[in-house]
C-alpha cells in the first residue's frame, strides 16, 4: 500500500486576531475559532492529488492534540482522507516531541511520503518537518512549491530565498508545504456526512511510547510593539539618513 | 465584512440549542460536528469566492449585449463553488438530491453568503426558492426535468409575480395562460422586477410565473402556476431550443446591482410553452405557502446587510482617532480613537442590539421551521405553522427597519468618508434600502399582520406567542440582573394584548381606521419580539458567563450590556406607539386630498 501520511494542526483560525492573556502566560483561546492549520490543509490537497494520479493508494491525516481535534481529522476525511489518527495529548507540544511522534507512526505505518506544512501558524516554529527527517533518517524537501513523483524519488521545487530551488529526494522522505504548492478544495456537504464512516482512531500519546516533557521553557508571551508613525523622506539621501539614524543601514 | 462566526455559534448552539434538532429523524444523520463544518465551509466560500467581488459586481452593473444579461465573471465562480459544495440542495429531502440539513443552519449559512455578498447569492437563494415551490406541488415529470438540475447548478430559478402595473395587488395580473391543445399552454405577457431574469450563469432559467387561464375567475382565486423554462427543457432534462422568453430591458437599481433585475416578454411569438403546476386557479395560495420561507429570507438578508455595516463601523471606529474626550484640557494631547467618544459607542451599541436582535428574530423563525418540518402530528404542525404565520411578517419587516437603521448609522460612524464609494457603508445602505421594498412591502406586511394573522383562529398564534414570551419572563423574573426586564417585557406584552383586542373590535366597526396605522402595530410588535429574543440571549449569556474566561467574558458581557440597551432604549418606545394606535388616530384619512 502506497501511503501519504499528512499531519493536521489544530490552531487559532488565520482570521482571528490573537490576543495575549493578561497574565502573559499564553494568548487567549477560549471562545476563539479554531481550524486546521493552513499549511497542513495544503499539504492534505496535495496528498489527495498524488492519489488522484495515481501516486498513491491512501491518505493517513494525523493530529496531535486535544480530543476537539477530532473535528479538523473529520474536516480532512471530509476533504478526501481516507482514515485518521488522533494522538491525543492535553498538553501543548514541542516540535521535537511532535517529530518523535510522527516517527513512532512512520515505522507503523510506512508511508511512501509524509506531508507537512512547512510551519503552524499558532508557533511558527518551522521544525517538526526537519526533525522528522533526521530522525527518521530519510530525505526532506522543506517549502515545496511544486512536487513531482517520479518511480521511487520526488522532483520538489522548493521556495527559498534567491528565488526557486529544484531537487531530487529519495522516497520515502519528508515534505513540508509552501502556500504556493496549491489551492485546497472546498469541502462539498455530502462528503462533511460520508466523512463519519470513515475510520477515526484516537490514540494516546502515551502509547507511542513518546516522552513528550518539555524541554524548552515558556518565560512569557508578550504582543509585538504597537507600529511606530511613520515619517515622510524628502529623498533618497534624508532616507538613507533616517536609516542610519536607526541603525538600520 | 462577514457575520462574526461567534455570534453565529452563540445563536444557534447556545441560544436555540440547535445541536439537537439531530433528534429528529430527518437530522439524525448530522452531528453538532458536522453541523460546525457545513459553516466552516460557508465561511470559506464566502470570504474566498463572494466577499472579494461585493463592490465589483455593485460597480460593474449587468449589462444587455446580443439579447441576453451578462454579469461580472467572479459571479458564476462564486455560483461554481457554491453548488460543488451543495448548498442550493442543503434542506431539500434526500429523494430530490438534497442533503436534509436543518433550515436553521442553512439560514446562518444565507446570512453569512449575504453579509459577503447578497447579490451573488441571490441567484442561488432565488432557486432554492422556486425548486422548494416544484418540490412541493410539482409533478413527478417537472421534479426530474426542473429541480433535479436547478439543486445540481445547471438551472436557475425566479419567481414571477409581479407585473407593470401591478405589484402590491397581485389580484390585478393580466399574464395569460391558453391551452395549446399538446396538453401545455402558451404565455403571452409582461412581467416586471423579475430578479435573476436573465443572465449568463446557467444552461437555462426556470421561471415560476403567475397567470390567467381564459374564464378563471377574476382576482386572487383566478391565478394559476406555471413552470416557464427560458429555453425548452427536454424529456432527458437537457436543453433545447429558445421557448420565446424575451428580455425586454434591465431595471437599474439603486443598490443589489450584482443581481439581475429584468422585465421579461413572453410569447411575443406565441410559441412560448408553460406548463401548469398543480391545480388551475390554485396558483397564489401555492405562492403564499412558500412566502413564509421567502419572507424569512428577506429579513436574513437585511440582518447580513446591517450586520456586514456594523461590522465596517466597529473596525472604523477602533482606529480612527479623532478629537478628545470631555474634560481634557490640553490641546496637545493626542487624539483619541472615535470609539472612546460616548456618541460613537451609543452608535454602536444601537447598531449592535438591532442587528444581533434581528438574527436571533430569523434564526428562531428557521428554528420553528424545522420543528414545523419535523412535528410528530398534525396538530403539532399547525400550531407551529400558525406561529410562523403570524411572526412571518415581523421576521421580513423588522429587520428591513431597524437593520437599515444601522446601515444609517454605520454610514455615520464614518463621517464623511461613509458618505464616499471609498468605503463599503454606503453600498450596504443601498443594498438593503431594497428589503422594505420586495416581497410585499412593508405596508402590506402591516395590513397582514394586523388585517389577518394576528386574528387568525381567533387568534391562537398570538396567544402561543405570548404564552411562550411568559416562559422566558418568568425563567428571567428569578435571575436578579435580568428581572427588571423580565418585568419591563412582561408590561409590554400586556399593553399589546390590550391594543390588539382593542384594534380588533374597531375593525369590526370601521377596518379603515382600524388598518390605518397597521404600519405602527407591525413596528411595536417586532420590538416586543426582538425584546423577547434579548432577554432569552441574556439568559444564555448571563448563565455562560461565570464560567467563561478571556474573549468570552467580553462577548457575553457584551451581550448583557446590548440587551440592557434594547431594554432601555428600544422597547419604552412601545408604550406611547400602543397608546396611539388605542386612539385609532385618523390624522393621515382626515387630512383632505388638496390638504397634503
Ligand atoms: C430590486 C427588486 C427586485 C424584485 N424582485 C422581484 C421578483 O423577483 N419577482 C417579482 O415578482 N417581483 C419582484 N419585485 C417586485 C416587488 O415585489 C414589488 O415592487 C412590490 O411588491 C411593490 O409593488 P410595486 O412596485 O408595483 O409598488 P405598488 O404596489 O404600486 O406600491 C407602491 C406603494 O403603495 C403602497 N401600497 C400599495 N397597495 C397598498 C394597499 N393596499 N394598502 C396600503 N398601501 C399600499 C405600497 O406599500 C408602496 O409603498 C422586485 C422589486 C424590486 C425593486
Amino acid at each position: 500500500m502506497r501511503r501519504i501520511l499528512v499531519g493536521i494542526k489544530r490552531v487559532i483560525d488565520f482570521n482571528v486576531r490573537v490576543r495575549v492573556r493578561p497574565d502573559g502566560a499564553g494568548v487567549v483561546t477560549d471562545g476563539v475559532k479554531m481550524s486546521a492549520n493552513p499549511f497542513d490543509s495544503i499539504a492534505l490537497e496535495e496528498a489527495l492529488r498524488l492519489r488522484e494520479r495515481g501516486e498513491a493508494d491512501e491518505v493517513l491525516a494525523v493530529s496531535i492534540g486535544p480530543g476537539e481535534a477530532q473535528q479538523q481529522l473529520r474536516d480532512a476525511l471530509a476533504m478526501g482522507a481516507d482514515r485518521a489518527i488522533l494522538v491525543k495529548s492535553d498538553t501543548a507540544l514541542e516540535p521535537l516531541a511532535v517529530a518523535h511522534v510522527f516517527l513512532e507512526l512512520a515505522k507503523r505505518e510506512s508511508p511512501r511520503l509524509v506531508i507537512l506544512g512547512k510551519q503552524a501558524i499558532d508557533d511558527d516554529c518551522s521544525q517538526t518537518g526537519q526533525m522528522l527527517a533526521a530522525l527518521w533518517n530519510r530525505p526532506q524537501a522543506t517549502f515545496a512549491s511544486k512536487l513531482e513523483i517520479q518511480g521511487e524519488a520526488a522532483r520538489v521545487t522548493r521556495e527559498v530565498d534567491a528565488g526557486l530551488e529544484v531537487i531530487e529526494v529519495d522516497l520515502p522522505a519528508v515534505i513540508t508545504t509552501d502556500l504556493r504548492l496549491n489551492e485546497p478544495r472546498y469541502i462539498k456537504l455530502p462528503d462533511i456526512m460520508k466523512a463519519k464512516k470513515k475510520p477515526l482512531d484516537v490514540i494516546e500519546i502515551v502509547s507511542l511510547g513518546v516522552d513528550a516533557t518539555p524541554v524548552l521553557k515558556v518565560v512569557k508571551y508578550e504582543a509585538p510593539p504597537q507600529r511606530q508613525k511613520g515619517i515622510i523622506v524628502k529623498d533618497a539621501g534624508e532616507l538613507v539618513a533616517a536609516l542610519k539614524q536607526r541603525g538600520l543601514a | 465584512m462577514l457575520i462574526p462566526r461567534r455570534d453565529v455559534d452563540f445563536q444557534l448552539f447556545e441560544v436555540l440549542d440547535c445541536a439537537t434538532l439531530t433528534r429528529f429523524e430527518r437530522y439524525a444523520a448530522y452531528d453538532r460536528e458536522a453541523f460546525a463544518s457545513v459553516l466552516d465551509t460557508a465561511y470559506r466560500i464566502a470570504a474566498e469566492r463572494f466577499a472579494p467581488y461585493a463592490a465589483a459586481c455593485d460597480r460593474e452593473e449587468p449589462r444587455i449585449e446580443h439579447g441576453r444579461a451578462w454579469t461580472i465573471p467572479e459571479t458564476r465562480a462564486a455560483l461554481a463553488a457554491y453548488n460543488q459544495a451543495s448548498f442550493t440542495a442543503a434542506t431539500f429531502d434526500a429523494d430530490d438530491g438534497g442533503l436534509q440539513l436543518p433550515i436553521a443552519i442553512a439560514k446562518a449559512c444565507t446570512a453569512v453568503f449575504s453579509s459577503a455578498n447578497v447579490a451573488f447569492h441571490s441567484y442561488a437563494a432565488l432557486t432554492a426558492g422556486a425548486a422548494d415551490l416544484l418540490v412541493s406541488f410539482g409533478s413527478d415529470d417537472q421534479r426530474r426535468r426542473f429541480v433535479r438540475p436547478m439543486l445540481a447548478g445547471r438551472f436557475t430559478g425566479t419567481m414571477c409575480l409581479s407585473e407593470p402595473h401591478a405589484g402590491s395587488s397581485l389580484a390585478d395580473i393580466r399574464c395569460q395562460a391558453r391551452p395549446d391543445g399538446d396538453g401545455h399552454h402558451r404565455l403571452t405577457g409582461t412581467k416586471m422586477w423579475i430578479s435573476g431574469g436573465d443572465h449568463d450563469l446557467a444552461e437555462t432559467i426556470v421561471h415560476l410565473v403567475l397567470a390567467r387561464l381564459p374564464g378563471a375567475p377574476p382576482g386572487t382565486r383566478g391565478i394559476s402556476l406555471f413552470a416557464v423554462p427560458r429555453d425548452r427543457v427536454r424529456e432527458d432534462a437537457s436543453v433545447g431550443e429558445p421557448n420565446d422568453v424575451r428580455l425586454a430591458g434591465l431595471n437599474h437599481k439603486m443598490g443589489w446591482r450584482g443581481t439581475t433585475n429584468a422585465v421579461l416578454s413572453f410569447g411575443e411569438r406565441n410559441a412560448c410553452r408553460a406548463e401548469l403546476v398543480g391545480e388551475p386557479h390554485r396558483g397564489l395560495e401555492y405562492m403564499f405557502r412558500m412566502m413564509n420561507a421567502a419572507r424569512i429570507g428577506v429579513g436574513t438578508n437585511a440582518v447580513a446587510l446591517g450586520y456586514a455595516a456594523y461590522g465596517e463601523a466597529l473596525a472604523y471606529a477602533r482606529q480612527r482617532p479623532q478629537g478628545r474626550l470631555p474634560g481634557a484640557k490640553d490641546p496637545c494631547s493626542p487624539p483619541v480613537e472615535i470609539f472612546r467618544h460616548a456618541d460613537v459607542r451609543r452608535m454602536l451599541l444601537a447598531q449592535k442590539c438591532w442587528v444581533e436582535g434581528g438574527l436571533a428574530l430569523v434564526l428562531y423563525c428557521a428554528r420553528l421551521a424545522d420543528e414545523e418540518r419535523c412535528a410528530a402530528d398534525a396538530t403539532a404542525r399547525a400550531r407551529i405553522h400558525a406561529l410562523l404565520e403570524l411572526l412571518t411578517p415581523v421576521a421580513k419587516s423588522w429587520p428591513s427597519e431597524y437593520c437599515l437603521e444601522a446601515n444609517k448609522l454605520a454610514i455615520q460612524v464614518h463621517g464623511g468618508y461613509g458618505y464616499t464609494r471609498d468605503f463599503p457603508v454606503e453600498r450596504l445602505y443601498r443594498d438593503n434600502r431594497l428589503n422594505h421594498i420586495h416581497e410585499g412591502t412593508h405596508g402590506i406586511q402591516g395590513l397582514d399582520l394586523l388585517g389577518r394573522k394576528v386574528a387568525m383562529q381567533d387568534g391562537v398564534a398570538l396567544n402561543d406567542l405570548f404564552a411562550r414570551m411568559t416562559g422566558t419572563i418568568a425563567s428571567a423574573g428569578s435571575v436578579e440582573p435580568l428581572a427588571a426586564h423580565a418585568t419591563a417585557l412582561e408590561a409590554a406584552v400586556a399593553d399589546i394584548g390590550m391594543t390588539t383586542q382593542a384594534l380588533l373590535r374597531a375593525m369590526s366597526l370601521d377596518p379603515g381606521v382600524a388598518l390605518a396605522n397597521a404600519t405602527t402595530y407591525l413596528d411595536s410588535l417586532g420590538h416586543i419580539v426582538v425584546a423577547w429574543r434579548w432577554l432569552a440571549q441574556a439568559l444564555t449569556a448571563h448563565a455562560a458567563l461565570a464560567a467563561a474566561r478571556d474573549g468570552d467574558r467580553d462577548f457575553y458581557t457584551g451581550k448583557l450590556a446590548a440587551c440592557r440597551f434594547f431594554f432601555r432604549h428600544e422597547l419604552p418606545r412601545t408604550g406611547p406607539a400602543l397608546q396611539l394606535l388605542r386612539s385609532l388616530d385618523d390624522t393621515a384619512l382626515a387630512i383632505p386630498d388638496g390638504g397634503f
